[in-house]
């Protein structure tokens, strides 16, 4: 709105003579200002009927396919380091029988959600940023509002649930992958079945462990999704502002994700000691 | 008893803005515009690039808001609307943007489908028959199945009409609609808009600076210069006019060929 606009450039110019950051900080500030009101925007066609059921179907469905082979990739390639890298520190502490539970705990309770959150922001979040930046600056967007068709609710609040309910999902399959390679890795050095390595592995494992850390992936599926579509409907110019749509939702999605683990781990912490 | 008469004759406009501002930071883009449209008519709004005459449209539309002034569709005024009494009235403009925003994930069928689907009650079956119907009317019934990549710009605008026709709109807005098209392409495009204007009976706003195409499809022109109009009325009171920006722009058109 014009009117919001001139004050914020006013507060701007004001307050650069005594401040030299004040532009940055202003843009820091507004930026959070502006994902509020977006997320204000969202929240009445996120709950409100009817729903876009056919287009959350065809996100769930392209943002689950497009990330499954990664997950997996990246669940394993953590289940094999964490075999290598754990069993050399358990061998020199004389604890080497624990290296199953380490293995499994390690995984279940953080490698797997934070892998997961990461290589789906790589991912998706510069899909979808690039996908509405580019649909900013041709127009489509406003082609649909002028078909009288609420681009926050066809759009936006398809894709964030899409993220919402894929993430967890896809971090069992990243657990998966990664304990399944951290046996491998650990037989091919020492044989070890698989029954007694699960055996052991989850012999201390309770639901407490497992859910709180699955289901915060939910969050960093709200935060990938949110901070990507907003970011893609506030592009602007040609293919620049579809590149830095793109960019910028993986570089703030991927920073606010580890933020919000550290909150979220103490949380966890809290709430399931 | 005048003074009714002429308030409801306003009322039932299809279109029409009453001093209208529209500025963007320190740039006013438009400054006290005054526009009306009567039903079956089409207005052409010419003037040079950057004069806001795509802003107008947008405007009209709620596609943004105007820093003060009226806009009425049906004599009803859409600034300030709630979203979804503006969708109601937005689902009776039909609008064809500048260069066609087919959306790129969807076929030419699903572009057309897309409206019919959110707001008609229909099965399957009648829809597709209506998009065929609708695609016939531009001449794209054989390409229902590409996307809009692997289509020409013309068609693309095309696709774009049929999309704007879906609802079966009683306004019609074009924005540049021979924009970047070859003379031949820009007529056929120009006589394609001219001849469902006439089977439909719709209002027309048509921003262009397309003189030729302007001619052929117009009742009326409006020539935009400073965020003003300048000048309106029939071509030919166009041509009659001795003003030096009026008698340029005319005969810069002329010589500058077809379209933009």
């Amino acid at each position: 709105m014009p009117p919001t606009r001139k004050s914020k450039k006013e507060m701007s110019v004001k307050m650069e003579p005594g401040f030299p950051g004040a532009k940055t900080a202003v843009a820091f500030f507004e930026w959070f200002g502006d994902l509020g009101m977006f997320c204000g925007r969202l929240t009445v066609p996120f709950f409100v009927p009817p729903y876009e059921i056919r287009e959350f179907v065809r996100q769930f469905d392209e943002l689950g396919s497009k990330s499954l082979p990664l997950a997996g990739l990246a669940g394993a390639a953590t289940g094999v380091v964490l075999s290598l890298s754990t069993r050399d520190s358990l061998i020199r502490f004389g604890a080497k029988s624990l290296l199953p539970e380490a293995i499994v705990f390690s995984i279940l309770k953080e490698s797997g959600p934070i892998i997961t959150a990461l290589v789906v922001s790589g991912r998706a979040a510069a899909g979808i940023g690039a996908e509405l930046g580019a649909m900013k600056v041709t127009e489509q967007i406003d082609a649909i509002e002028v078909s009288a068709v609420n681009p926050y609710k066809f759009l936006v609040a398809t894709r964030v649930l899409a993220c919402i309910l894929m993430l967890p999902l896809l971090t069992l399959v990243t657990d998966f992958c990664g304990i399944f390679m951290g046996w491998v890795t650990d037989t091919l050095a020492e044989p070890i079945s698989l029954r007694l390595f699960l055996t052991s592995g989850f012999q201390n494992v309770t639901f407490s462990d497992f859910l709180p850390s699955t289901l915060k992936t939910m969050v960093f599926g709200l935060i990938i999704g949110l901070v990507a579509c907003f970011q893609g409907m506030r592009a602007q110019g040609g293919t620049e502002g579809v590149e830095h749509a793109a960019t910028t939702s993986v570089v703030l999605s991927s920073l606010l994700i580890i933020l919000a683990d550290v909150l979220l781990v103490r949380l966890i912490l809290v709430f399931f000691p | 008893m005048e003074a009714m008469h002429t308030t409801n004759e306003n009322d039932s406009l299809p279109v029409q803005v009453k001093t209208l501002h529209k500025s963007f930071g320190e740039q006013a883009v438009l400054n006290g515009i005054n526009l009306q449209v009567r039903q079956g008519e089409t207005l052409s709004i010419l003037g040079r690039s950057g004069t806001g005459k795509s802003v107008l449209l947008k405007l009209i539309v709620g596609l943004q808001v105007p820093d003060s002034g009226s806009i009425c569709i049906h004599g009803k005024e859409i600034a300030g609307l709630p979203l979804d009494q503006l969708n109601e009235i937005r689902k009776k403009i039909g609008f064809l943007f500048q260069n066609s925003a087919l959306y790129d994930s969807l076929t030419v069928e699903e572009n057309v489908a897309f409206p019919l689907r959110r707001h008609i009650k229909m099965s399957d079956g009648e829809r597709k028959k209506h998009v065929q119907e609708l695609l016939s009317s531009v001449g794209m019934e054989q390409d229902s199945q590409k996307m809009p990549g692997q289509i020409s710009g013309g068609m693309q605008k095309r696709v774009g009409l049929a999309r704007a026709l879906a609802l079966g709109p009683d306004i019609l807005l074009f924005d540049e609609p021979t924009a970047g098209l070859d003379p031949i392409t820009a007529a056929e495009i120009g006589e394609l808009i001219l001849r469902l204007q006439k089977e439909r009976n719709v209002a027309s706003i048509v921003v262009t600076h397309d003189i030729h195409g302007a001619q052929t499809v117009s009742d009326r022109v409006a020539l935009l210069r400073d965020g003003q109009i300048l000048i309106e009325g029939t071509f030919g009171d166009l041509q009659k006019s001795s003003d030096t920006f009026v008698v340029q722009f005319l005969n810069d058109g002329s010589l500058g060929g077809h379209h933009v």
